[in-house]
């Protein structure tokens, strides 16, 4: 009997699992992906909207909705208490935050990737009239449905780092929500040479790179915008690390 | 066992803890006594490293908590009732903190049989009155099988069956040579479980002793018709005698059997030879006097 990585991951996936609020939120992430994919790709054509951009047009929503789920894990820990049994358990503290992460991180990323495969196959059976349809097989397909499995794995990732740094659930999401929907409206606003320049690697339309078929100079290639949405998760968890390391609990 | 050495711990301006050094030892409960705010739940918290110390060191087990492999096996804690999710089970609540360890299923049913729970195990915890979360802190406590077990204000809330159940558990714990040290600002409370007593205010230590010695008697109180020839009889070294009342003498330094047989031998007659002890609320109050944090103003 002794504390293994295995064992503090099997933990979190238990604390995971074991509340309702991590399945209502789940499947409202999933059930945003899909529906708004099937209305978006009944009715809306555009000069440059691929069917998966369409089938895909969820995925902000789903951020929220995932990211959210992040904070309530994060955060729960010290609104509740729970944090208390949680590191006296595991005086290390930094296993708790890299297993939280994992285990938020994976159960998003199968779901959600899930959700955007379904989002698809829904979206392309009803898909209107105006637009190409295409295929698994086609061309950056399989990439943009595994990415956006991958990015919003990330963003639940990121909910939790900012959960547990800012230790209130109220104060995590009201910066996620900034930060993936407010901080793109607030660029915009900004003179059109800076905003030019920031705007790609601004969190939200990093990530969402990855996700559409279509690239100009406004959006980063899509690997390129991944990574650069995974390193601010990075950044985030390294303050989360910090500040649980080195604070009383 | 449980060793503090100099330890203090200051938030900012407030020294909560301050030079505070004792242990408790395995086989015996030890009681840490306080009035509220006196930092008892604090030096709690650090031997469990959820406090860092300011300076001083505290050691589990004769190690660092943080350096334990199996920090569940070193000690089992209870620090204020309801540190769980309330959405989640007795038993989820108990598994998350059982698999990190890899400790099975079957020992969180144990536990939870053992703190009377079964029937509410899958209750969510946010459910539970006070006395049941207390219930639940105390299962989680006992999950590893812990050479010493820490419980801050354990009885809190709990009915009288329970408060019973935490006193025989105790004791029982001590009793197979594990280390036992429970918190309360109640002294009747800790001295009937307790071998040890730890009694501190404003975070400084007041009194490191047994309970025994801490209500050594004060006296014995005697009556009889002749006081002047008892006083005269048992006089000497180390023995004082106050006359309280016309036939009352309060005499320090003498046992109750030594003043009876004295008196016997001299054929002088008594009516009362009573220990005086002061009560260990009183002790504990005279103690603490100057170190109540929190008073209420008369």
């Amino acid at each position: 009997m002794k504390i293994t990585p295995g064992g503090v991951v099997a933990a979190e996936w238990t604390k995971f699992s074991s509340l309702r609020s991590t399945w209502i939120t789940t499947g409202i992430s999933v059930f945003l992906l899909i529906a708004f994919g099937m209305i978006a790709s009944a009715s809306f054509s555009g000069d440059n909207l691929t069917s998966i951009d369409l089938a895909l047009s969820g995925s902000a929503l789903a951020a929220l909705s995932v990211g959210v789920l992040g904070a309530l894990l994060g955060a729960g820990e010290y609104t509740t208490g729970m944090i208390r049994a949680t590191l006296a358990t595991v005086p290390r503290r930094l296993p708790v935050l890299w297993s939280k992460s994992l285990v938020a991180g994976s159960a998003a990323f199968v779901t959600m990737t899930a959700g955007a495969f379904a989002a698809f196959v829904a979206g392309s059976a009803v898909l209107n009239a105006e637009i190409g349809a295409l295929d698994l097989g086609d061309d950056g397909v399989l990439r943009a449905l595994l990415g956006a499995g991958l990015y919003l794995g990330l963003v639940a990732v990121l909910g939790v780092a900012l959960g547990m740094l800012v230790r209130s659930s109220a104060g995590a999401i009201a910066i996620l929500a900034g930060l993936l929907l407010i901080v793109p409206g607030l660029a915009a606003l900004l003179p059109d040479s800076i905003s030019e320049a920031i705007t790609p690697y601004l969190p939200s339309n990093a990530g969402s790179a990855v996700m559409t078929l279509t690239h100009s100079d406004a959006t980063l290639a899509p690997w390129t915008g991944l990574a650069v949405f995974a390193g601010y998760v990075v950044v985030t968890l390294a303050a989360t690390a910090y500040r649980l390391k080195t604070t009383d609990a | 066992m449980i060793q503090i050495r100099e330890v203090t711990k200051r938030y900012g301006a407030k020294t909560v803890v301050d030079r505070l050094s004792f242990t408790a030892k395995p086989g015996q409960v030890t009681g840490f006594l306080g009035p509220n705010g006196a930092g008892k739940s604090t030096t709690m918290r650090m031997v469990v490293g959820l406090d860092a110390p300011s300076s001083g060191d505290v050691l589990v087990n004769g190690k660092p908590y943080a350096s334990s492999k199996a920090p569940l096996r070193e000690i089992g804690v209870l620090l204020e009732a309801k540190a769980a999710h309330p959405g989640r089970t007795a038993v989820s609540h108990l598994l998350s903190l059982a698999r990190t360890h890899g400790i099975p299923r079957s020992r969180v049913d144990e536990v939870l049989g053992l703190a009377g729970l079964s029937a509410v195990a899958h209750k969510r915890v946010g459910a539970f009155s006070l006395g049941m979360g207390q219930r639940l802190g105390i299962a989680a406590a006992l999950l590893g099988d812990p050479a010493v077990v820490m419980l801050d204000e354990p009885v809190n809330g709990l009915d009288p069956e329970g408060v019973l159940w935490v006193r025989k558990l105790l004791t029982g714990l001590a009793a197979e040579g594990r280390t036992v040290m429970l918190s309360s600002h109640l002294m009747s409370e800790v001295s009937l479980i307790a071998d040890h007593l730890v009694i501190v205010g404003r975070g400084r230590l007041l009194a490191d002793t047994t309970v025994a010695d801490f209500v050594a008697a004060e006296g014995v109180r005697v009556v009889t018709p002749a006081p002047d020839a008892l006083r005269t009889t048992i006089a000497g070294p180390g023995v004082t005698v106050t006359s309280t009342g016309a036939e009352e003498l309060l005499v320090a330094g003498a046992s109750a059997r030594v003043i009876g047989l004295a008196a016997a031998a001299r054929g002088i007659p008594l009516f009362e030879l009573t220990p005086q002890n002061a009560s260990l609320e009183e002790a504990f109050m005279d103690l603490t006097r100057d170190a109540v944090e929190y008073e209420a103003s008369r």
